[in-house]
């Protein structure tokens, strides 16, 4: 019986998934047919690759405000060197992620360093960048990018979005960062008791530029899928974008007090986020409305670990 | 029942948490306007006993009597409503408050919606004037010396008509000058018929205020007695006056003549000038009272923070460790006194601890070898004799004793030589201490070398093959393990540095 609470615990985010996917298919013909199913997955491609860095953050118990304005200034800077300044697409490509971990490891390092909050510190960068976004691209949109590039947002790899791919195969390599490097087993060390992880032998101040370079860098590769897919660089590309992500990693269970979380479950948070909007489109509910109920959804998910932790404390 | 003049009476308390007896068969009065200390050991149950007092600790069994009133246990506002204030050592006093703002906290006076704060600043200086305390009520509470914000605390006590101050260690804080003006504080308040208890483990301070002390020991109660017809002396080995018996297990000798560990007029982190050596197998042993400076010579060895001058050699090597890494690696390792909050990673499971340190020299290309993580965690389980069903057991669902065994394999499965234990037995049951005990005379056994941080006299006494006292971050005394005596080692650790010698 504990166990079998324990199980529902523990997975009720696939019984949200499951419940959810059912309620859409018996309200909407259209909801499960494969290309509906494909669109789905390729609309959270984005969210979820940046999920995975975000989760490393949360995971060590900070918070990560920057995602989405490091997607917004690496696409306008991208944007600038392959449209303006004809630069190679790979070329360009490899600035942006450079950029985009050299944005996550200055978090990193101030945070570490100057034992300043997390919130507080990328809260700067996302106000930072977005100023320097606008100042490059002077408020205007950058077009006009090669055809290969925007392959990467609107391709098919057969008949899987590329987008899809790259998701899956970010979400495979962040797995195995969490699950089968000892980095992993040191996210969840610093998470749990940063004092004692630092008295057991562990760097903590690399680990922590290790994580939000490493969230840098997932939110550059998530900028280029959106890049590539809008084939235009926009200086209001990612705002706000980073309260997605936010929402599905928590919605996920890991848990904003740290140490605790799978990745599988964010996966499934992700997916839920994705079900739930392309649902209520299909439902012809207001985009308004969606919000409200994003809104409601991300408060259930935050009362749902802390009640969580309340009850452990009790027990 | 008795109609003495006291104000308060505890009779008979006891309070037993699992596994350990806090308090046993405890009595204790106070008579009106008398100064009462109650001196004890670390750990001999004077703050459990006072916490009773305030309704922080509800007792298994006995009676609190309050002038007659009888209470099975008290409760913060009970405590309150009769006349009974504590001081802690932590003031609880807002910062960026005024002083009249916090003798008022929770109580402010007010007009209608508006506070009033003419009114409390009115209220403030007739109870200043009262204890001749001169603060201006108006300062902000986090612009005063450690001593005035003392007397902030005391004030509002008494404004909030408290008639039996306890007091915890009250002057540890403070400067002797402070010391001094709080001192006054106490007479006038006497004089006006306040009582008080007050806990310290300055002797010079007891004999000066107090008209009776009490003495305390592994909480049970041992003797009250006045304060005129007793010395430090009888107080000292009331204290500690205990013989040794069978708490610890037989040891090989095992000292080798190889120095391990050297250090040279070690400085920095509030120590001064420490030298002294150990060599290997050997088991030295750090006595001194509380804030001696103990923990934090041994934070300097382990690299959690860096020494300012002076040498630590290891091994023949002089070395500076930046960080604990560097120290594990050089083969040192500490098990600290906060096995909860520093030494266990609760939240993982015994197999992730006791690999912590080890992690990526048995990676390859950061990939964790499962089979070598779990080799090397079964091992010491076995050698550690972990109690647990699984490897896999998260390490929050352990005893304390088997949490500080994991912690001691950790270090074991990294290879360490020197280990610093900083109070290894606190919080632990009397059977797990002998385990641990047990376990220490192995590891020296096997050749590696201890350094024994406690405040327990008696394991410091039956561990130790040389013991070395620390007071205020100076090594005042040493002593070889044929002249072990609990009064000595008792008065090298009281020994106050004169703040004058420039």
């Amino acid at each position: 019986m504990k166990k079998l609470v324990h199980l529902i615990k523990e997975e009720a985010i696939f019984i949200v998934l499951l419940v959810l996917f059912i309620f859409f298919m018996c309200t909407s013909d259209r909801f499960l047919s494969l290309p509906n199913l494909l669109n789905i997955a390729r609309q959270v491609s984005m969210l979820g690759i940046a999920s995975v860095g975000m989760t490393y953050v949360i995971l060590i118990g900070g918070i990560d405000l920057s995602t989405g304005s490091i997607i917004t200034f690496v696409n306008i800077i991208t944007a600038y060197f392959m449209v303006n300044m004809g630069m190679n697409m790979w070329a360009a490509i490899l600035i942006y992620l450079l950029v985009s971990t050299g944005i996550g490891f200055i978090n990193g390092f101030l945070v570490a360093n100057f034992n300043m909050p997390s919130l507080i510190v990328t809260f700067a960068s996302q106000i930072i960048f977005e100023g320097l976004a606008y100042i490059i691209s002077k408020g205007m949109p950058i077009f006009g990018f090669p055809a290969a590039f925007s392959e990467i947002g609107q391709g098919y790899l057969g008949p899987i979005p590329i987008p899809i791919i790259i998701m899956t195969v970010v979400f495979l390599i962040g797995g195995f960062i969490l699950n089968k490097t000892y980095f992993g087993r040191y996210f969840y060390a610093l998470g749990g008791n940063e004092t004692a992880s630092e008295l057991s032998g562990i760097r903590v101040k690399r680990v922590k530029y290790l994580i939000f370079s490493l969230s840098g860098l997932f939110a550059g590769v998530a900028g280029i899928v959106m890049l590539a897919r809008t084939n235009s660089g926009q200086p209001t590309a990612g705002k706000g974008y980073e309260f997605d992500v936010i929402t599905a990693v928590v919605l996920g269970g890991v848990s904003l007090s740290g140490g605790s979380g799978r990745l599988a479950n964010v996966v499934a948070g992700v997916l839920i986020m994705g079900v739930l909007k392309n649902g209520m489109v299909l439902l012809n509910i207001s985009s308004y409305v969606q919000m409200v109920v994003e809104g409601l959804i991300l408060l259930l998910a935050v009362g749902f670990d802390c009640v969580q932790k309340k009850g452990l404390i009790k027990a | 029942m008795d109609r003495s003049d006291d104000v308060l009476q505890l009779q008979h308390i006891r309070k037993t948490y699992p596994g350990v007896v806090a308090l046993d068969d405890v009595s204790l009065s106070v008579k009106q306007g008398e100064i009462h200390a109650l001196v004890g050991e670390n750990g001999a149950g004077k703050s459990t006993l006072i916490k009773t007092c305030s309704g922080a600790v509800v007792p298994d069994s006995g009676v609190i009597r309050v002038n007659g009133k009888e209470f099975k246990s008290m409760t913060p506002q009970l405590a309150a409503e009769n006349g009974i204030a504590i001081i802690y050592q932590e003031f609880n006093l807002v910062g960026g408050l005024s002083v009249a703002e916090n003798i008022f906290l929770g109580r402010a006076v007010r007009k209608g919606w508006v506070i009033d704060k003419k009114a409390m600043a009115r209220e403030t200086e007739k109870v200043f004037q009262k204890l001749n305390i001169h603060i201006d009520p108006y300062e902000l509470v986090q612009n005063l010396t450690v001593g005035y914000q003392q007397m902030v605390e005391i004030a509002k006590a008494i404004q909030q008509n408290a008639k039996i101050l306890i007091m915890d260690e009250p002057s540890a804080p403070l400067t002797k000058v402070e010391v001094n003006s709080m001192f006054k504080i106490i007479d006038t308040l006497k004089a006006s018929g306040v009582s008080i208890i007050y806990i310290s483990h300055r002797m010079d301070e007891i004999f000066r205020l107090s008209d009776r002390v009490t003495v305390l020991r592994d909480g049970a109660y041992i003797k009250t007695l006045m304060t005129k017809d007793t010395n430090v002396d009888e107080l000292v080995s009331l204290m500690v006056g205990r013989t040794l018996t069978e708490k610890f297990p037989e040891r090989k000798p095992c000292v080798r003549d190889e120095v391990v560990l050297e250090l040279d007029a070690l400085t920095g982190n509030g120590d001064s000038k420490i030298s002294f050596s150990l060599r290997k197998g050997e088991i030295l042993g750090l006595g001194g009272l509380i804030g001696a400076g103990r923990t934090e010579l041994a934070q300097m060895i382990f690299g959690v923070v860096p020494k300012t001058a002076g040498k630590i050699i290891f091994k023949g090597k002089e070395i500076a460790p930046k960080s604990p890494r560097e120290a594990i690696d050089l083969g040192i390792a500490l098990v600290p006194e906060d096995r909860k909050r520093q030494g266990a990673l609760l939240s993982m499971s015994i197999k992730e601890n006791i690999n912590m340190p080890i992690y990526e020299k048995n990676a390859k290309l950061f990939v964790v070898d499962r089979a070598k993580e779990k080799s090397a965690a079964d091992q010491y389980q076995k050698e550690m004799r972990i109690k647990a069903p699984s490897i896999n057991q998260l390490v929050k669902n352990l005893s304390g004793g088997n949490q500080q065994k994991v912690i001691l394999g950790k270090w074991l499965a990294a290879n360490s030589e020197l280990i610093i234990f900083d109070e290894p037995t606190r919080g632990i049951d009397i059977g797990a201490k002998y385990e641990i005990y047990k376990l220490m005379n192995e590891l020296v056994e096997q050749g590696k070398t201890i350094l024994l941080i406690s405040s327990e006299m008696e394991e410091l006494m039956g561990m130790s093959d040389r013991i070395l006292v620390l007071s205020e971050g100076r090594l005042t005394g040493e002593l070889d393990r044929g002249s072990f005596n609990q009064e000595t080692i008792m008065s090298y650790a009281s020994v106050v540095q004169e703040e004058e010698t420039a």
